[in-house]
């Protein structure tokens, strides 16, 4: 596993707030654990300097106080990076990355309609993937949502039986 | 005379049989789109809270359901990824199982890939021939695993079916038939001049615009870049196949087809080595119901292309969290790119082109003219037509190779 130790090592000599933030799992997969304030800094270094020229995923996370993000890049040689983050949940911003790869666009919409991420800088465009009536402030994978919760949106008496 | 003026037609979205139904804008000035807004979404189902609230097992199955093609390909993603962060160690006879069986399921989509493009193009007696083929693999699917699509292979820790010496024997005989009809059609395919005429210079994205758009799959290949996940992040059984990682620089239609049909003739050479050289042993290793805290990235080279899950797992029996990017989802941006100042029939073919389960059933299309106050509706089917009748006009036209085909000339 020499080139993810050298990753690992490379990360770490860059950004010494990385010391012990970075997990070599198994072959091909790096994990990181980087402070929002720091994110978009490492992000940019990791595609522009260290070959992370693959945007396979953006996964939103519920972690409680915080949401979280993970951006899942890629070598062309199959190594992996996930580069994870967290921000308070009562102002959960994010920076985009569509300057880097236009395809995230559909992947920060999903962060926004199911997680009520706010991505900063994505370019106007269609919701994705929630139906565009769906109630403002419902986000339906953070872990205190469910189904019962849409249904209170719902004009009252309507379709109820006795 | 008229004065020249945008029209917007929207084409969609929704069929509940397709993975990923999507909507398209189409702004058209005379016959050229001008622009193409994608609008996803349609059948957003739900699925990655759904997982949450399951076992994992019960997860297997659902996320077999992403897809009516791909079905083995989401459900051995998944599974991957959950036996990674359990520390499962997969016995190799499963490992080879599970390859075979993806390989079986490449081989049916892509062919069911070839018939729709065939029709697309209105060269329907490719369609019916790649159709009647296709049920050769169909059956041997439905021989091994009990069931022609939702296979139901996977467990955690394995698979749930052994394959038989016999089984073995049926998957060769098939293999060697399907091998001999795709020469054929890689023969049509490249030297039939009405399929170079249609295809060829159609839905062209260059080899840089495929890298920066994030395209995947055969797509992708056929842009020449040469990214495959069986190769460069090897799963299952791949890191002991031998096998070409197909591409091709025509970057359009014509390339994404020939892509198509060379990998078919790989994928047959996997399977032939898969059944010759399956280890014996155990099938599965039993797994725990509570999965211990932890996390894992999983990709898999579906037909469409890669597709990839995360999963969290948090102590319990079911996952804190299951996160899908299917194939489509990276290709679908690109259709866009393809289109612009292109015809408008050239819509269908570049749509299916990129193998989105788009085009297998009537869709709905309203035009709405902006300068006008009626608005029409015409149908998937009219605008096919449209289509068909328009190269026909320009001397591209089927009716004599689907005649010459039908006619028995054709020696399968």
């Amino acid at each position: 596993m020499a080139e993810e130790q050298t990753i690992q090592t490379e990360l770490i000599a860059k950004f010494p707030f990385l010391t012990d933030k970075v997990r070599v799992t198994r072959v091909r997969r790096i994990w990181a654990e980087v402070p929002a304030e720091k994110i978009a800094e490492v992000f940019d270094h990791a595609v522009k300097k260290m070959g992370f020229s693959i945007l396979c995923a953006i996964t939103g996370l519920d972690q409680g106080a915080t949401l979280g993000a993970i951006y899942h890049l890629a070598r062309e040689s199959g190594v992996t990076l996930h580069l994870a983050t967290s921000v308070p949940k009562e102002a959960p911003i994010l920076a985009t990355v569509t300057g880097y790869f236009p395809a995230a666009d559909a992947y920060e919409r999903e962060l926004n309609d199911l997680f009520g991420m706010q991505v900063q800088g994505l370019p106007p465009g269609s919701r994705y993937p929630l139906p565009d009536d769906w109630p403002q402030g419902q986000y339906p994978l953070r872990k205190d949502w469910n189904v019962e919760m849409l249904e209170h949106h719902k004009p009252p008496g309507e379709m109820k039986h006795a | 005379m008229h004065e020249s003026h945008d029209v917007k037609v929207p084409i969609g979205p929704q069929h509940p049989a397709l993975k990923e139904p999507e909507s398209f804008l189409v702004t058209l000035n005379g016959e050229k789109i001008t622009q193409l807004g994608v609008r996803l979404g349609y059948n957003h189902r739900g699925i990655e809270k759904a997982c949450e609230e399951r076992t994992y097992v019960q997860d297997v199955y659902l996320v077999e359901r992403i897809c009516g093609i791909c079905s083995h390909s989401h459900a051995t993603c998944f599974v991957q990824a959950v036996e990674e962060i359990a520390a499962l160690d997969v016995p190799r006879r499963a490992k080879y199982i599970r390859s075979l069986i993806g390989e079986l399921e490449r081989i049916h989509s892509h062919l069911l890939w070839l018939g729709v493009a065939g029709h697309e193009i209105g060269f329907d007696t490719l369609l019916m021939y790649t159709w009647r083929d296709r049920e050769v693999v169909m059956d041997l699917l439905a021989e091994i695993t009990g069931n022609r699509v939702n296979y139901g292979m996977n467990t955690l820790g394995g698979v749930r079916r052994d394959i038989s010496p016999e089984q073995k024997q049926a998957v060769l005989k098939g293999i060697d038939a399907l091998e001999e009809r795709t020469k054929y059609y890689i023969g049509i395919a490249t030297e039939e001049t009405t399929i170079l005429k249609r295809l060829s210079g159609v839905g062209v994205i260059s080899h840089d615009d495929t890298i920066r758009l994030g395209v995947v799959g055969p797509t992708a290949r056929a842009s020449g870049v040469e990214r495959d996940i069986r190769r460069d992040d090897p799963y299952a059984a791949y890191d002991e196949l031998s096998f070409k990682v197909i591409t091709t620089n025509t970057n359009d239609v014509f390339g994404r087809a020939v892509v198509r049909l060379l990998e078919l003739m790989e994928s047959y050479s996997m399977v032939r080595q898969l059944v010759n050289n399956l280890p014996d042993g155990p099938i599965a290793v039993k797994a725990p119901r509570k999965i211990p805290a932890g996390d894992a990235f999983s990709r898999y080279e579906a037909p469409r292309g890669e597709d990839a899950h995360y999963v969290k797992a948090n102590g319990t029996d079911k996952p804190e969290r299951v996160k899908v990017r299917a194939p489509t989802l990276a290709n679908v941006q690109a259709v866009a790119h393809m289109l612009k100042e292109r015809y408008l029939a050239d819509l269908p073919i570049v749509v299916a082109a990129i193998d989105p389960c788009f085009s297998c059933t009537d869709r709905l299309l309203a035009v709405v003219d902006p300068h006008e106050t009626g608005s029409g509706v015409i149908t998937w089917g009219q605008l096919h037509s449209y289509s068909i009748e328009w190269y026909r006009r320009r001397g591209v036209d089927f009716s004599r190779l689907n005649e010459t085909f039908r006619a028995g000339k054709d020696n399968g």
